[in-house]
């Protein structure tokens, strides 16, 4: 007994003692914003992001990896508006990081930031899965983008002040250059005002409002629920009244009620990427917007 | 327009025709011809400028409308922005209200046995709180929860359950540090133990209406502390966590009836691994002991109805392992859960037989183990289907009144050597991450002399502010 408490405590010991990190360690809990954490910290940062463009952020469990990092992280990037409600507070808690709990400038959350849309006059789970905040999927409007960026450079700063300057530099660069892409996206997408569309979950919310698509409603009849055959059918019928001209589904979102609907009502099913990594092509925040744009565009041809 | 040079060849040709024609006349044509090009010209001008004009207008108004769309999305945004802050006040007066949620639950349950001659043979019985083992419809605990951040260092946690017989019993009352820093956090109060993966697990979390047979012979269900935790997450790549609890001796397998012994009366150390197997893979491990001292831990004999006592040394050891399967880590459509636990106990010390009469004292030695694996898959949204094994293996118990002759085994029924054991089937339905309604058929044979068939009908809900769950 006696020597496997000594093997414990010199491997405790081992432990304690690794390598203190040289770079600001960021958890990011959605892929656009570990995206965009990397355009402002470019090589000065280390970037964990939680998830991927494949699941649905609505339905992310506390794993253990995600323990083990945000042990480690000095800043976590968040969404907010209760789109991590279901892990991340317990994630933050129980990692015993006193530098990253919800008050500490170790927590940057994104929707404070910005405009929310959908914010529920009632708060009633008879309506679905509703977010106090409102509508959480905020990064599809590039103008936001800009925002929090702005607002994330700052806390960058203030974290790691000996790179303060980097951030704001690199920042300043990215904001010219997404500038420029904005109004180049905006052109591009002319053709797709006033496109009536269906969608999956209410997860364009912020890009309809940005290009001017006409939301015709969701798939799901509840936000969170599944999609049912009663609705789908009652969605097909007002296809004869006011048809919508495709139907919109992020790629994490199962493709079967969207086919059938495409199917039935002979109008095409887009997968959008929703996040980076949702599509081969969207592997940046440009290429995010540049394959979304394009994939609407191709839509309405 | 195109009547301008048709008109002026007119008069160039009537002008080539009359060639004899005087200066006089020419000097006429030429001051007509010029009359008629400049009434031409300042009619063209005046047509530019109406086109100018309209084309300005109609930029103008172009302008406008941009401009009313701008407006308009400004004032969306202002509006956001002030129900935003309309809603300010209202959030922040009542914004330190603690989270409150409650969960109700309730069953219907068929059973072939009488639930009353229910025991696990070869178990000492654990005075567990039984679900709601009776037959026909029950209603399960109603479960109040109220949660709050007390201040920047902590949190607060009550749980209330209360008992369909209409009594109401702490759950759990703890506070624990909020970030101490460096991995460490603390607990105290009444809380459950962090020992194997279950334990922690309120019973609206379980996968299957009743807990695994292990739980319910070696903790009475779950491992309830009275004492304070310390947790300590390394800061390695890979989830490694430490815990060590010591606490009053509340509930089985220990026992304080008296409370008048100071010091540390139980104590437990546990050890957890885990991480991930690629995008779709994730586990988590952990080997956790307990030991207490009970003493004169009562328990009724249900087959002879005496009364005996022990007292002496219980430890507990259990290994638990935790497999979560999701294509791409998305758990949403379909995922597979499989999970657990081996618990091995020995306990020594001294057995009373009949504490009321005869009393008679010797010493007392066994090794009890058990086990439960189970696979949880959800096929489809929503759906999910279960299997779980259960068995227990009771051990021959070293009992020095039998060895010496003082007593037959015969004595001491509930004592004989038996491998009670379990195999269950669960289908549930969540319309949404609230509500679960579960249907559960379950072929017990924890008793030598009946095997029953257990079917339960169960709904579990929760409402009011729901936090995440452990993974």
């Amino acid at each position: 007994m006696n020597k496997i408490t000594q093997y414990l405590g010199i491997s405790l010991l081992s432990l304690l003692s690794l390598p203190a990190f040289a770079s600001l360690n960021i958890f990011a809990t959605v892929p656009e914003w570990g995206a965009l954490a990397k355009e402002i910290g470019g090589d000065k940062v280390n970037i964990y992001t939680a998830t991927t463009a494949l699941q649905d952020p609505h339905r992310i469990e506390a794993k253990p990896s995600l323990l083990a990092q945000a042990r480690r992280a000095q800043l976590i990037v968040a969404t907010g508006a209760e789109l991590e409600i279901g892990w991340l507070p317990l994630v933050i808690r129980d990692s015993g990081n006193s530098a990253i709990q919800s008050g500490q400038p170790g927590y940057f959350e994104a929707a404070s930031q910005v405009a929310m849309r959908e914010v529920p006059q009632v708060l009633d789970r008879a309506n679905g899965d509703v977010h106090a905040g409102g509508n959480p999927h905020i990064h599809l409007d590039p103008r936001n983008i800009l925002k929090i960026g702005a607002a994330l450079t700052t806390r960058m700063g203030e974290i790691d002040a000996s790179n303060a300057e980097i951030y704001r530099a690199n920042f300043k660069a990215f904001a010219s250059k997404w500038q420029a892409a904005t109004v180049r996206w905006e052109t591009e997408a002319i053709p797709l005002r006033g496109v009536p569309v269906l969608v999956h979950h209410s997860s364009f919310v912020y890009l309809s409002a940005w290009l001017g698509l006409k939301d015709q409603g969701a798939l799901e009849p509840k936000p969170g629920v599944e999609p049912s055959s009663g609705h789908l059918s009652a969605l097909l019928e007002r296809q004869k009244t006011t048809p919508a001209r495709m139907v919109l589904r992020a790629a994490y979102q199962s493709e079967g009620p969207s086919q059938w609907i495409a199917g039935k009502a002979g109008i095409p099913a887009v997968l959008l990427p929703f996040t980076v990594g949702g599509t081969q092509e969207a592997g940046n925040l440009f290429g995010l917007f540049d394959d979304t744009i394009q994939r609407l565009l191709k839509a309405t041809r | 327009m195109s009547h301008k040079p048709f008109a002026l060849a007119a008069l160039l040709a009537a002008s080539c025709t009359v060639q004899a024609a005087s200066d006089a006349d020419l000097a006429a044509i030429r001051s007509q011809i010029n009359e008629i090009k400049q009434s031409y010209e300042q009619r063209i001008a005046a047509l530019e400028q109406k086109l100018a004009q309209a084309e300005s207008k109609a930029s103008k108004a172009e302008t406008t409308a941009t401009k009313a769309e701008t407006t308009a999305s400004k004032a969306e945004m202002v509006a956001n922005e002030a129900r935003l802050n309309v809603r300010q006040p209202q959030t922040s007066a009542s914004a330190f209200n603690p989270e409150i949620s409650l969960i109700l639950s309730g069953s219907y349950t068929n059973l072939k046995q009488n639930p009353s001659e229910r025991r696990l043979q070869g178990f000492i019985p654990s005075n567990g709180e039984l679900m709601p083992e009776n037959r026909s419809f029950n209603l399960g605990e109603s479960e109040l929860v109220i949660a709050a951040n007390i201040d920047p260092m902590f949190r607060g946690t009550l749980r209330l359950a209360l008992a369909p017989d209409n009594t109401l019993g702490v759950e759990e009352a703890s506070v624990q540090t909020l970030g101490l820093g460096n991995g460490f956090n603390l607990r105290a109060g009444r809380f459950l133990s962090g020992v194997g993966y279950l334990n922690e697990m309120h019973p609206h979390e379980w996968d299957f209406s009743n807990a695994p047979l292990p739980y319910q012979a070696f903790f009475g269900n779950a491992l309830g502390m009275d004492g304070v935790q310390a947790r300590w997450l390394a800061p390695t790549p890979i989830f490694l966590e430490f815990g060590a609890e010591t606490a009053r001796a509340m509930s089985f397998p220990s026992t304080d009836e008296t409370k008048s012994k100071n010091g540390l009366m139980s104590a437990s150390a546990f050890v957890h691994l885990g991480g991930d197997l690629g995008i779709s893979n994730s586990w988590r491990g952990g080997i956790s002991y307990f030991a207490s001292q009970p003493k004169d831990r009562e328990y009724q004999d249900p087959l002879n109805g005496l009364n005996n006592s022990f007292s002496g040394s219980s430890r507990t050891w259990i290994a638990d392992l935790l497999w979560k399967w999701a294509p791409n880590g998305n758990a949403k459509q379909t995922n597979l859960k499989l999970q657990g636990e081996y618990f091995r106990r020995t306990e020594s010390g001294d057995l009373v037989y009949d504490t009321t009469t005869s009393a008679q004292q010797g010493s007392f030695r066994n090794t009890q183990s058990g086990y439960y694996a189970q696979a949880v898959y959800q096929f489809m949204p929503n759906w999910r289907v279960g299997y779980r094994h259960d068995r227990l293996s009771s051990g021959s118990a070293n009992i020095e009144l039998i060895n010496n002759g003082t007593l037959t085994a015969a004595d001491l029924p509930l004592l004989a050597n038996f491998s009670p054991s379990r195999n269950t089937v669960m289908v549930d339905w969540s319309p949404s991450e609230f509500s679960r309604v579960r249907l559960q058929y379950a072929q017990d044979k924890t008793r030598p002399e009946a095997t029953d068939n257990q079917i339960w009908l169960q709904y579990v809900m929760s409402l009011g502010a729901h936090g995440a769950h452990k993974f």
